[in-house]
């Protein structure tokens, strides 16, 4: 009964949902068209005469021709021949940067969902606080930190400031999971005279895998989309470059091959896409459901 | 080192415990102090340097606070620190607004919210620098969708770019920080509103209760915790928000898009001046640092003297 709309209220639903993901998505619908069009018709602009307004046929005309083709999705491999190599850098550091966060998070959720010892808020509080201190402002000193170890212009220059930075979400978010673990099963567990190692590997890790998955997901998104910063500051090396540093290759000297540029980053985008669309019931439904709990 | 031995053996199963906790927690501790505590006392110590590339790993000078006096007597810092500020209010406002409108309407009870769900979540999945390349063209007045849009409605004359204009560019690149930043807080906004327990609603809805009145006396109060905690983590990350900015204008035109975390970059890395940098990083900390105290503070008070839960721990 109460969650029955009126005929008016759906419409009015309805019509604020669609506003609301055409914002989200319009870029991306933006970026599509581009990627379609030659670049010939992507810089002619039909001019309109002087003191006339613009017709809805003109303002159509500017984004869709009849030559419109997948082209540019065949030519960005010739243009930027490392294309691959970037996009292979980008899900490599994302791997990377996931399972390396994982072997830390793990153990320091563990501890903080199954033990009350002291420090515990106050530490919980500090990993959280690292938050504050996001990788712009420790540029210099990450900078001098790689240098010292000799790791600046290699992957370790962009996995070591991945991870540190999202270890505390990671064990913030596992934590919460790790919590809905009844604890007799450990309780029987030691009772057979497992030792607290034994348990973790063998009762509680099994049990946590779809907490996990959505630990390992979200990782593995924050990963994908940051590493913007560290590349441009901390490599130089062509062959280790990610994608979104290596797309700027499309900007030329003498000109800037949109639509190739548009088309490359759409491809770039769907490794995490796919991963997202697979996984987005459980990773929505994992989220939520660990934000509720406190 | 047998004295050690026996102080660190644990006597109490209490004790035990600590230990076994530590030990599991020390690798992640480990990495928090070399990736975030040291560079953090080491921007501290070099804002007082005059360090450049030449002299980063060891040979700065020591200044005093010359950094400091240059940086906040510089001509341009209090309109780099108030447009900082009104950055993020204003993102971080609309940022909240969107995403309660947004959970408010996923959160109902109609079909395809699933599809819906999904479908809203693209800006925050994708590569931030990738999002800025769409709006990049959205915003480009000869061929963008924008611009053209409104010449067809009549809005302007011809092509209007975007970024090429100081009060433009600004409010564009908060469009664009917004479109990124609101998926997350929809998401756990929603998330908060499907914490609510059914029966206070139900109840309400016996009682007679308008949808909007259930809105702001049960939805409302029921999420604050979520929504204040989300809206000060928001804060902070649009405050160093840094790749939008440095993709869509780079600071300009004219420095009208420049805020403290681009100054700090620019001054870093572009022109190695790091001491000059550090310090601006340390006014970053500094400035957030109190920002978050009295946020926190004016809300715990608000909340005593209203009932909300307060801040989420």
């Amino acid at each position: 009964m109460m969650d029955k709309y009126s005929l008016l209220h759906k419409i009015g639903i309805y019509t604020s949902i669609a506003l609301f993901i055409t914002f989200m998505l319009l870029p991306f619908v933006e970026m599509f068209i581009a990627s379609l069009r030659p670049l010939t018709h992507l810089f002619s602009r039909p001019e309109v005469p002087l003191g006339e307004t613009m017709s809805f046929v003109d303002f159509m005309s500017r984004f869709w021709s009849d030559k419109m083709s997948f082209q540019a999705y065949r030519d960005m491999w010739v243009t930027v021949p490392q294309l691959p190599r970037y996009i292979f850098n980008s899900v490599f550091l994302a791997t990377a940067v996931t399972f390396i966060s994982l072997c830390f998070v793990i153990p320091a959720a563990y501890a903080y969902a199954r033990f009350s010892f002291k420090g515990k808020s106050v530490s919980l509080t500090l990993f959280l606080a690292v938050n504050m201190f996001t990788g712009a402002v420790l540029l210099i000193p990450l900078y001098k930190l790689l240098r010292m170890y000799g790791l600046l212009n290699t992957y370790w220059a962009m996995i070591i400031p991945g991870v540190a930075f999202l270890i505390p979400q990671g064990i913030w978010l596992l934590k919460t999971f790790l919590e809905k673990i009844p604890y007799e099963l450990e309780e029987a567990a030691f009772v057979d005279g497992a030792s607290r190692l034994y348990t973790l590997r063998r009762v509680i890790l099994p049990l946590a895998v779809p907490g996990l998955i959505v630990v390992g997901i979200a990782i593995f998104i924050g990963a994908y989309a940051q590493q913007f910063l560290f590349a441009i500051t901390f490599n130089q090396n062509r062959d280790y470059m990610p994608l979104p540093a290596g797309i700027f290759e499309f900007i030329g000297y003498q000109t800037v091959l949109w639509n190739e540029m548009m088309a490359a980053s759409l491809v770039g985008v769907l490794p995490v896409l796919f991963i997202f669309l697979f996984m987005q019931k459980h990773l929505v439904a994992g989220l939520t459901s660990g934000a509720v709990k406190e | 080192m047998s004295n050690l031995m026996q102080m660190l053996k644990p006597k109490t199963k209490a004790q035990t415990t600590t230990l076994f906790a530590w030990a599991l927690i020390a690798p992640a501790a480990l990495v928090m102090f070399w990736v975030v505590v040291w560079p953090l006392y080491e921007t501290f110590r070099l804002s007082f340097t005059n360090s450049t590339l030449g002299t980063l790993m060891g040979g700065a000078e020591y200044v005093g606070w010359e950094n400091y006096e240059k940086a906040i007597g510089g001509r341009k810092f209090p309109s780099i620190v108030t447009r900082t500020f009104y950055w993020m209010f204003l993102s971080v406002g609309l940022k909240v607004v969107l995403g309660l409108i947004g959970a408010t309407l996923l959160a109902s009870n109609i079909r395809g919210r699933g599809i819906f769900r999904a479908l809203v979540m693209p800006p925050w999945i994708v590569p931030i620098a990738i999002g800025c390349f769409g709006w990049l063209w959205l915003y480009n007045g000869h061929f963008g969708l924008l611009s053209n849009f409104a010449e067809m409605a009549g809005i302007t004359d011809g092509p209007y770019s975007f970024l090429a204009y100081k009060q433009s560019a600004f409010y564009s690149a908060i469009v664009t920080d917004v479109w990124i930043g609101t998926p997350m807080v929809t998401l756990f906004f929603l998330a908060a509103m499907q914490g609510v327990p059914r029966d206070l609603y139900e109840a309400a809805y016996v009682d007679g209760a308008s949808r909007w009145y259930r809105f702001r006396r049960i939805t409302m109060p029921q999420i604050m915790p979520t929504v204040i905690s989300m809206a000060l983590l928001s804060a902070i990350w649009t405050f160093n928000s840094f790749e939008i900015i440095w993709i869509l204008t780079e600071g300009g035109p004219r420095g009208a898009t420049t805020t403290l975390i681009i100054d700090t970059f620019k001054t870093a890395i572009f022109s190695y001046k790091f001491g000059a940098g550090a310090t601006r990083a340390v006014l970053v900390c500094l400035l957030l640092g109190v920002f978050s105290l009295i946020y926190l503070t004016v809300l715990g008070w608000v909340g005593k003297k209203y009932g909300y839960a307060g801040v989420q721990k």
